[in-house]
């Protein structure tokens, strides 16, 4: 086989296939990370997924995973597998910007402990990727180093935050990537690329090392092109850690066996009313009725249940999270790490601060400090974040008389398809409203896993199936999700992937 | 211009007018919770219950004082140098 076949060949394969090839020795980790490095040099001026690539450094770390491989050290199911890393985990030497000009430059001095897990699984960085700066936003155009491009169109948007994640794996520049979810941007950015993406409950990954935005809602998990790799790459980075005071100290819920099981038979699976109609594109309605309709053909029951204080989710969420964030965020002040402006001898520390964020921030992070500041201002405080937190508590309560009805909650991952980069970046409202259905489960802290559901009629976009689960019951997604993907392949005869135009 | 000190954002004219209405907006949309009577109910702030978490007390390495000195806009006699600190030069 030529090296140009067998490098397309490699870069198309699943992460479990590959990590099967590496461990037999049919290929190294080398030739695979070398592959996938290729075709980031090839497409990334397209797509422009990655901030950040250190081939040599790749490399190097997977001659030394073939080293051990060798010796018949085997680290994980992933030993030797590719993966890409959302710019806002902390990376030791290696330059960390969360999307952020403020942080331009930065070197982390320590690792993210989701990093040092996939180090220790023998998974192999390939480098960061892009995202909206600090996470905020729904379309990577709030990235201060340029927007990343939709591969199924590379006039529209990848999703966002994590949009550089989920565009790597859906060019084959990654098998894997690491996300963060904290209103959707896991979720949604998987569904308007056709891939694969898991929000695991709120505690079950942990957050030492990641850059907070809000803390209270924040959570890493796993993003690739099918379930059984999400699965794969859940139960690599979850699991307790004494570094996070928010870690659960429980196994983690056996999602490999619930991906290997995709057996539905008697779920009760219930349809979230408040979730679909009025401000939800056709098509995507349409596919998510099909898939329901296949689920129940699986042998599932489907029901409809309602959750009455959805409606007020956005208006909760977007009280909580600047709130967080404002707070979060005052450690950027060009005192210890990133840039300083505006220092000459004469201005104040205070006037300094206010000069340096001013220039590093972006226009969304900006809006959402000054919103969290109002918020928690003496007088504000009460009848905003007050009575968001008590929106938080009947949302949970939503959650839980739901629960006792049904074993998952189903809807639409977003209300529509890829937009047009633009449409949006200065309409902020417009642009919330891509998050209204992933919004809940962060503010539940519940488990939530999107993945595709076919092509709208109407453009040719992925459309994305969003299965919610209770706090620690995450395997519930992975049993639903490979049921659904496993009829939809016999039915497309491949992934949805496996239909994204060749860049 | 008030709400841009307490941020600590040095905001220009524009980005005032600009974000006066984006923010008026925004809180707007936002201010159906109010209609949500919700005295009784408790708030939620966190959605797990959280606790304080302790370590056993045995001394582990920090971090290295030359990584922050390299990520540090200014850095002086091993320690991070900052402009002055009160209001009026010295």
């Amino acid at each position: 086989m030529s090296d140009a076949s067998l490098n397309s060949d490699l870069v198309r394969q699943s992460a479990a296939t590959l990590a099967t090839a590496i461990a037999r020795g049919e290929v190294s980790s080398e030739q695979v990370t070398q592959a996938h490095l290729d075709r980031i040099t090839e497409v990334d001026g397209q797509v422009h997924a990655f901030l950040f690539v250190d081939p040599e450094a790749s490399l190097a770390r997977a001659r030394e995973v073939d080293a051990q491989i060798s010796s018949g050290v085997i680290a994980s199911p992933l030993a030797g597998v590719p993966i890409a890393l959302k710019d806002l985990l902390a990376t030791r030497g290696v330059p960390t910007t969360c999307g952020s000009k403020i942080l331009e430059g930065w070197i982390p001095p320590y690792n993210a402990t989701i990093v040092e897990r996939l180090e220790a699984a023998g998974v192999v960085s390939l480098g960061k990727t892009n995202m909206d700066e600090f996470a905020m936003g729904s379309s990577t155009e709030n990235s201060g180093y340029g927007p990343t491009h939709n591969p199924w169109d590379l006039e529209r948007i990848p999703g966002g935050s994590g949009g550089g994640s989920a565009a790597a794996i859906a060019s084959f520049e990654a098998p894997l990537a690491i996300g963060t979810d904290t209103g959707g941007s896991i979720r949604q950015p998987a569904a308007v690329t056709g891939t694969v993406g898991v929000k695991p409950t709120y505690g079950g990954v942990s957050r030492y090392g990641i850059v907070a935005l809000a803390s209270s809602l924040d959570q890493a998990g796993p993003c690739a092109r099918s379930v059984m790799d999400t699965a794969l790459l859940h139960s690599v980075i979850a699991g307790h850690d004494p570094r996070d005071s928010t870690s659960i100290n429980a196994p983690v819920p056996d999602v490999i066996a619930a991906a290997k099981s995709g057996d539905v038979r008697g779920m009760k699976i219930g349809v979230i009313k408040q979730l679909q109609g009025e401000g939800f594109q056709s098509g995507v309605i349409s596919q998510f009725n099909a898939s329901l309709e296949i689920l129940a053909g699986l042998g599932a029951e489907i029901v409809e249940v309602s959750c009455d204080h959805f409606q007020y989710a956005l208006g909760a969420y977007y009280l909580i999270l600047p709130s967080e964030a404002s707070s979060n965020l005052a450690r950027f002040d060009g005192m210890r790490f990133g840039i300083r402006v505006g220092d000459d001898g004469q201005h104040s520390v205070e006037q300094v601060m206010s000069a340096t964020r001013e220039a590093g921030f972006g226009a969304e992070v900006k809006r959402r400090i000054m919103l969290g500041t109002y918020a928690l201002s003496s007088g504000y405080y009460d009848a905003y974040y007050g009575q968001a937190q008590k929106i938080r508590t009947l949302i949970t309560r939503d959650f839980e008389a739901a629960f006792a009805q049904v074993d998952v909650l189903v809807s639409p991952t977003a209300p529509t398809t890829a937009f047009k980069l633009g449409a949006k970046v200065d309409d902020p409202l417009a642009m919330y409203l891509n998050d209204i259905a992933t919004i809940p489960v962060n503010l539940a802290g519940n488990c939530a896993m999107s993945l595709p559901a076919g092509l709208a009629p109407e453009d040719g976009l992925p459309v994305g199936f969003q299965i919610i689960a209770p706090a620690m019951a995450d395997d519930r997604l992975y049993k639903v999700g490979s049921a659904l993907e496993a009829a939809l392949v016999d039915k497309w005869g491949g992934l949805l992937i496996d239909k994204v135009p060749s860049l | 211009m008030h709400l841009g000190r307490l941020a600590r954002l040095e905001l220009t004219e524009s980005e005032v007018d600009h974000y006066t209405e984006q923010l008026g907006q925004i809180l707007g949309a936002i201010e159906a919770i109010s209609d949500v009577a919700a005295e009784d109910i408790p708030p939620t702030s966190h959605p797990i219950p959280v606790v304080n978490v302790y370590r056993e007390d045995v001394a582990l390495p920090g971090l290295d004082r030359e990584d922050f000195a390299a990520g540090a806009p200014a850095w002086e006699d091993d320690r991070f140098l900052v402009p002055r600190i009160l209001d009026e030069p010295a």
